[in-house]
């Protein structure tokens, strides 16, 4: 007795609960990893899994075993040259492997354990410190929403998509079609009937074979299916993306000499949280890199966050940037422009009423979001009071001072509160 | 008594399946293959990498080890290191095979013969599998762990669990009665009792000397002297569950688990080379009698030609990807040896196996499976020609030594230190350090002192000691103390956990001096 039993789409993954646990489990280490990894990537990529190393002592389960040494027998397959009372030299690495695995602690060495995270693992992790409100979460981690959009029709499909108008045009035209032939016939007999001369009587045998070739006719006609199976047409509907807009996101950073690395990789997760944020409203988002000092200067990705350079700090110097940049390449009206600006807080003085002005008369009105953050726990400057200003005026301005990653969200939380 | 073609694509179908097993069955019976009821499941190569995780058991409970070997698995599989293996049998009644999907038809065909004919009837006719495992209620049982345990885990928490876990599998090596025999229960009996054992230890609630037999706690201080346990044991979770003071109820079930599965692997560790060498001489001879029966074609013969020549390839010591005997290869000759001493004996087997040159082979053959396990087996059957064919040879690592030495070759003199060194690396002494509960002071301190009997003066490893003792230590709850012995008893070195206590002394005694 056999059974045949095809599994294949049974389900599979049984072990995602054990594979979590063990991500749980090292959770701290594979953060440090991550941490490492996110400093590498780009913005924009931050959709993708992530390759996780974390050092094997840590995750080795013990149990009893031997170390090298005392006497050991080994018995090997395919002599070649050995007699009996032959002497080796020992190998520089004590080969016990044929006695059970992992006999050698030695052998080994402290190689890392690597393996893949995936997407979502990953957005978990890196969402965690910055303790996300679990709906963003969510809705930052969910797929592109579909539609479903009409198209065309088809015979199959269920009952509530039936097409009324098309099945009774079809029915019509199939009655039409099958009744064609004996429509003719019945027309034919009732203009003979009509010919008849008078004088035949009601009685007559031809009168009478005619009258019930008639009425047989006319039933043959009323035989045929008002409406049919086959007539049947159902609204076929196909699932399209949502169509949506283009966006443009400025990330505009301070690089003065007081911004350090860890102020900098502050402002790295602010700029991939909005990015992340835009790539599920907006389908085609451009980032613009401006990073300043005393000037402002649009550069990509690599030397926005990695070349260093020193000098005092105008911050108008970028927003006029921001506003030629729009003025010049994006009318407003086709584009949808979010500007994140992080910064240390330190401007020229006599530079912050004018950056208020620039912001409020030029560049405010043209955007959809203006997020400022400010990485310094520290008393504030006059661009913070100018920025309170501007922030007092429009209601699609937000500044937050930040000191730990936790507290990014809030820069942003307006913006997420509006779309959720 | 030509028969009629077997489908031959090299795609298999759900028919094609099932006319090879029904050729297969024919054949098996033929030679009196007694098996039991063969489940064929067909799966993924997902599923064959959950399977994998989960220790080769269709169910288990859940822990991070685990998700720790399926991360490991799915990455080699990915990068293309390592290859599934085609099929995954489990000892259970009816006998579940699991099948890649991805197999052309000549593996299926093979990979049935393999597993659901050789490795199915190992189980079921095999001594040590008879007297370990219950086959019929495996999977029921492993229902009953991993529900017990999730319920644990919503009771008490999945820290708590996993780190109880997390002991059990340090020392499941050590839950396993390697001489004392079982007495068979089913699974209505086992849960009947789980309950009646619970219900006893909740009514005794935590009272430190319940687990203890009850003539000690009659016993005044007065026989101090006396010795618990009265022989060492070495079923050390076994101890644990029985007899650890401070446990409550659900992590001694859940310790038992933990035995229960290591006691049910304990037989397919010993058996590594007889079961799959006997498995591999069956495939072989079932696949080439469907050939002899006109069943199968010549390039079906050719793929699974090159397919066994792999699975039986042995790499010789000296080529980098060595990692010892192929037990395939080896079991597969063994078996096939028996067959040809009793068919056609020569003069050298004559001397060596007087019993087998009048045997009747299938009769050998089955006398062989049923009563060995690979130690006894290899002492039993080796024989010079297959030493000869093997060229083995021994080498003596000797720590004190400078240099290995050769100090057996596969020529007169050495046939019989090859067998019995080849047996002994069987032997799971070699690979397992001997541990075993010598004495623990239940009157006083409670402290618990397990043995190690050195074994050809190989030493344990200190690191991995360390960490274990800790698990060790969590489970009984106060000090736990390692001696190494020599096998004349004196004791050589002594681990402790915790190992606070010798560095105290040593401070002390340094200010001493000072």
């Amino acid at each position: 007795m056999v059974q045949f039993i095809d599994r294949r789409h049974h389900a599979k993954n049984t072990s995602t609960v054990s594979r979590q646990r063990f991500i749980n489990r090292f959770k701290k280490q594979i953060k440090e990893a991550l941490s490492h990894a996110l400093s590498q990537r780009s913005i924009t990529d931050i959709q993708g899994g992530e390759k996780i190393s974390i050092p094997k002592k840590d995750i080795r389960e013990p149990f009893f075993r031997y170390a090298s040494g005392g006497q050991i027998n080994h018995i090997f397959p395919g002599n070649k040259e050995f007699i009996k009372g032959d002497t080796i030299a020992r190998p520089p690495v004590v080969d016990t492997q044929s006695l059970g695995e992992n006999a050698s602690d030695r052998g080994e060495g402290e190689d890392d354990f690597t393996f893949e995270i995936n997407k979502d693992e990953f957005l978990d992790f890196f969402f965690e410190d910055l303790e996300l409100p679990n709906l963003v979460k969510t809705e930052l981690k969910s797929i592109p929403q579909f539609q479903n959009v009409k198209s065309g029709f088809s015979r199959s499909g269920s009952p509530n998509n039936i097409s009324i108008i098309r099945s009774f045009r079809k029915a019509l035209g199939r009655r039409i079609s099958l009744s064609h032939d004996k429509r003719q016939k019945l027309k034919i007999a009732l203009e003979r009937l009509a010919r008849l001369p008078a004088k035949i009587a009601s009685s007559s045998p031809r009168r009478i074979r005619l009258e019930c070739y008639i009425q047989w006719m006319q039933k043959e006609v009323k035989a045929i299916p008002f409406i049919d199976t086959s007539d049947i047409l159902y609204h076929r509907s196909s699932p399209q993306i949502v169509p949506s807009s283009q966006a443009i996101m400025f990330c505009v950073m301070d690089v003065s000499g007081s911004m350090d690395e860890a102020k900098k990789e502050m402002a790295k997760r602010f700029f991939i949280l909005l990015y992340l944020f835009l790539t599920r409203t907006y389908q085609k988002i451009q980032i613009i890199f401006i990073r300043h000092h005393t000037i402002a200067k649009e550069v990509n990705e690599q030397d926005f966050f990695y070349s260093r350079e020193t000098g005092g700090t105008v911050v108008s110097s970028a927003l006029e940037l921001i506003y030629k940049i729009i003025v010049d390449r994006y009318p407003t009206n086709d584009w949808n422009i979010y500007v994140a600006q992080a910064s240390d807080g330190d401007n020229w003085n006599a530079d912050s009423p004018y950056c208020q002005s620039v912001l409020n008369e030029r560049i405010m009105p043209l955007v959809q979001y203006y997020a400022y953050i400010e990485i310094m726990p520290r008393h504030h400057q006059s661009l913070w009071n100018a920025y309170l200003n501007v922030k007092h005026k429009h209601a699609n301005f937000a500044m937050q001072s930040i000191s730990k990653p936790n507290e990014l969200f809030f820069a942003l939380h307006e913006l997420f509160k509006r779309n959720i | 008594m030509s028969k009629k073609l077997l489908p031959q694509n090299s795609e298999w179908t759900l028919e094609s399946l099932q006319l090879y097993e029904k050729a297969i069955l024919d054949i098996a019976q033929a030679f009196d293959l007694d098996t039991y009821n063969n489940q064929i499941e067909i799966i993924s190569a997902e599923q064959m990498l959950d399977l994998y995780a989960s220790s080769g058991l269709p169910i288990n409970y859940t822990h991070w080890s685990f998700g720790k070997r399926f991360v490991n698995t799915e990455k080699l599989y990915r990068k293309g290191y390592t290859n599934l293996a085609y099929e995954m049998v489990i000892n259970s009644d009816p006998c579940i095979s699991y099948l890649l999907e991805e197999n052309t038809m000549v593996l299926q065909a093979m990979v049935m013969a393999h597993a659901c004919y050789g490795h199915n009837s190992f189980f079921k006719n095999n001594y040590l599998f008879k007297t370990w495992t219950n086959a019929d209620s495996i999977i029921d049982y492993m229902v009953f762990a991993k529900n017990y345990i999730h319920e644990c885990e919503e009771k008490y928490g999945s820290t708590a669990v996993e780190e109880l876990l997390d002991a059990c599998h340090a020392l499941r090596n050590y839950g396993i009665d390697r001489y004392k025999r079982p007495q068979k229960i089913s699974l209505q009996e086992e849960k009947t009792r789980q309950s009646e054992r619970a219900a006893y230890l909740q009514s005794q609630v935590n009272d430190l000397w319940i687990t203890i037999p009850p003539h000690f706690q009659k016993n005044s201080l007065t026989d101090k002297k006396e010795h618990f346990p009265k022989e060492p044991e070495e079923n050390l979770l076994y101890f644990l569950e029985k007899n650890a003071p401070l446990l409550e109820p659900w992590q001694r079930e859940i310790i038992r688990i933990s035995r229960k599965i290591a006691q049910y692997f304990y037989p397919q560790k010993l058996t590594k080379v007889m079961n799959e060498g006997w498995a591999t001489f069956w495939h072989y001879r079932i696949i080439n009698e469907l050939y002899n029966q006109k069943m199968v074609s010549d390039s079906f013969m050719m793929e699974f030609f090159k397919n066994h020549t792999n699975l039986i390839y042995q790499l010789p010591y000296d080529s980098p990807g060595f990692y010892g005997i192929n037990p395939y290869t080896l079991g597969y000759h063994l078996f096939s040896d028996i067959e040809r001493i009793c068919r056609d004996p020569t003069k050298e087997d004559e001397v060596f196996f007087p019993d087998l040159t009048n045997t009747p082979p299938l009769e050998a053959l089955d006398f062989a499976m049923r009563n060995f396990k690979d130690e006894s087996f290899i002492l039993q059957y080796l024989s010079p020609k297959l030493i000869r064919d093997l060229k083995l040879f021994s080498v003596l690592d000797d720590s004190n030594e400078p240099d290995l030495k050769i100090t057996a070759i596969h020529d007169e003199v050495g046939y019989t230190a090859l067998r019995e060194g080849l047996s002994q690396q069987y032997n799971l002494d070699s690979v397992e350090p001997r541990i075993q509960i010598y004495e623990a002071h239940i009157k006083s301190d409670r402290a618990i002192i397990l043995r190690h009997t050195q074994i050809n003066h190989r030493p344990l490893d200190e690191t991995s000691t360390q960490e274990v003792l800790k698990h060790f230590h969590a489970l009984w709850g106060f000090d736990v103390i390692l001696e190494s012995v020599s096998p004349q008893g004196t004791v050589l070195k002594i681990v402790r956990c915790p190992s606070t206590a010798p560095t105290v002394r040593s401070n002390v005694s340094a200010q001493h001096t000072r």
